[in-house]
């Protein structure tokens, strides 16, 4: 559905995107994820021909964004980061103008208003200012000007920024809804939104591609090396800390013990273990013979959070 | 066609809804009548002394009071055509709006013609209050309609190249203010390269006076249409336009 080559934008003083190619399949929802500056808005206003790309080009629907942009406007859906609002304009009133824009008339433009306006939950601020309404709802109403024309591709430049978390399980569920019918590219620096909403990920760093994959498989690439967390407790009072560190070091595959917290109920250390070994069963057994209680023993669950700051290393926003 | 109306009645509405359209009819109003009410006053004084004299020229109202007024509403016109351009396409750029615009099935010059189609709208109206007072000629005189006619002819062909150099300085800006000043002075010099003329007779003020936009207006309140001033001022839109064009065709480049 999107087929973007080799595509290069370059500023005046910088390079926005640097060679990027990736490609989207029908009805698929891509994530599009990245630090603040990393290139996402500016992929996004290439493939929705608002920008032109220095090199390279993209072709959306089978159409090229260079040879037949109006073709690609077409098919598009563009919820840009600021939704684009006009503030002297009713909500109902808006969609109208902007469905008339997307070449909507008549029956057919009043049948899609009122379809959009229930479907993004905008149907009570229909007669309302637009400049009067709250962030949630222009950010809805945004989403509803997206769709309005029924389009093949969806391109959501955030689309949840600014939300409560209420809104924002409401847009994802809407954005998952749309899937399947529509390609869905959307930009997010928020990482929990990718794991939920998205079944592809690209990760995007200062202008350049530095993964594409399933969520999944993501994941998956980071549990390569095992990390597990364990509680350990004794019968009476605390064990020494340096006693089970030297215990379960002593295990065959195990490569790291560090003693990371103390509770009442027990310490909790967290284990690296070396890859492809497993040592859940060995570390049980360890514990239990050395007269200690297991309490609790986990996997580390490495979230895409992790993943994403060690794949965009010295950017990572250390909060 | 369809898309140009969608953007012209677009633009029209926020105009009327916001204040801006009120205010500047007010104003143009209310200074227009007060320049009618001074013409009528020296026509009715200078009619008392002639007769006082007892002189008998003939009074000619379109002559002393139509021709001098419609010159005085292109200058007069000259001061408000910056606050309406100035936000066609900065407030777009500002708000974001334009994105919404530009990735739209609409072709850039669908938007443009539709932009300036809509401020051409509104000053018309703003010539409407002129006509009120023109009206009252009628109502008491028999003034010749066809030299006003050609008149308010030439003071919309003059706005049309105004607003059309107005709608592209726009473009180059987010700021309103920017937009507005910069046109404000692209119209005064306009205005003022006529004044070359008359104190120099060199080729190149010729062309100086040439240039101005009121140069060509005074054929048209004579009531008389020239050819080459109709070709002036229907070029100036031509190129307002295509320069607007291409504007709003190299924002795709720069961002």
């Amino acid at each position: 559905m999107i087929i973007v080559k080799d595509v290069t934008k370059r500023y005046a003083r910088a390079v926005a995107v640097d060679h990027i190619s990736f490609s989207v399949a029908k009805g698929q929802i891509v994530g599009f994820l990245g630090p603040n500056g990393a290139g996402k808005t500016t992929t996004m206003r290439i493939l929705t021909c608002f920008l032109s790309p220095s090199a390279g080009t993209a072709s959306v629907a089978g159409f090229d964004i260079l040879e037949q942009p109006f073709e690609v406007k077409k098919r598009i859906g563009y919820l840009p980061e600021t939704p684009p609002l006009y503030p002297e304009m009713e909500t109902a009133e808006y969609l109208r103008f902007v469905g008339k824009l997307k070449g909507l008339s008549g029956a057919d433009l009043e049948k899609r208003v009122n379809y959009v306006c229930e479907r993004c939950f905008v149907a009570d601020v229909r007669n309302k200012l637009l400049g009067k309404l709250s962030k949630g709802y222009r950010q809805r109403v945004g989403l509803a000007q997206a769709i309005i024309h029924n389009p093949d591709v969806l391109i959501l430049d955030e689309p949840t920024a600014g939300l409560d978390p209420k809104q924002i399980n409401e847009t994802r569920d809407l954005i998952k809804g749309l899937a399947g019918d529509h390609t869905i590219i959307l930009s997010t620096h928020i990482l929990p939104e990718v794991e939920q909403t998205c079944e592809q990920v690209l990760i995007i760093n200062k202008g350049k591609l530095v993964a594409t994959d399933s969520v999944r498989n993501l994941q998956a690439r980071a549990r390569d090396a095992e990390t597990l967390l364990l509680e350990v407790a004794a019968r009476e009072g605390q064990p020494d800390p340096l006693l089970v560190q030297q215990k379960l070091e002593g295990i065959p595959g195990v490569s790291r013990v560090l003693c990371t917290d103390s509770k009442d109920s027990g310490l909790i250390f967290e284990v690296q273990s070396q890859k492809g070994q497993l040592v859940r069963g060995d570390l049980a057994r360890a514990v239990v013979a050395s007269g200690w209680d297991l309490c609790e023993l986990r996997p580390a669950a490495r979230s895409l959070e992790e993943i994403f700051l060690q794949l965009t290393g010295s950017e990572a926003p250390q909060s | 066609m369809r898309n140009i109306w969608t953007i012209c009645s677009k633009e029209l509405r926020s105009y009327f809804v916001s204040p801006i359209a009120y205010l500047l009819l007010t104003m143009f109003a209310l200074i227009f009548g007060f320049f009618f009410w001074n013409a009528l006053g020296y026509f009715v004084i200078a009619g008392l002394e002639m007769q006082l004299r007892g002189q008998n020229f003939p009074m000619n109202v379109n002559e002393q009071i139509i021709r001098p007024l419609l010159s005085n509403a292109s200058v007069v016109g000259l001061f408000f055509i910056p606050m309406i351009t100035m936000r066609l396409f900065a407030e777009e750029k500002r708000s974001g709006t334009i994105e919404l615009l530009a990735t739209s099935p609409v072709r850039d010059i669908e938007i443009i013609v539709g932009k300036w189609l809509a401020a051409m709208i509104l000053y018309a109206c703003l010539l409407f209050f002129t006509a009120l007072n023109f009206a009252f000629l009628f109502l008491y005189g028999h003034p010749d309609w066809k030299p006003l006619a050609v008149g308010y002819l030439g003071l919309l062909l003059q706005a049309g190249t105004l607003l059309a150099l107005g709608t592209f300085i726009s473009t180059l800006t987010k700021n309103q203010i920017i937009a507005g000043a910069a046109t404000f002075g692209v119209c005064l010099l306009l205005w003022v390269l006529e004044w070359t003329s008359g104190y120099e007779s060199a080729t190149w003020a010729h062309v100086l006076a040439y240039l101005s936009v009121i140069t060509h207006f005074e054929s048209f309140a004579k009531g008389v249409i020239e050819l080459k001033d109709v070709i002036f001022y229907l070029s100036g839109i031509f190129l307002g336009l295509f320069f607007t064009a291409r504007s709003m065709e190299s924002m795709r480049w720069r961002s």
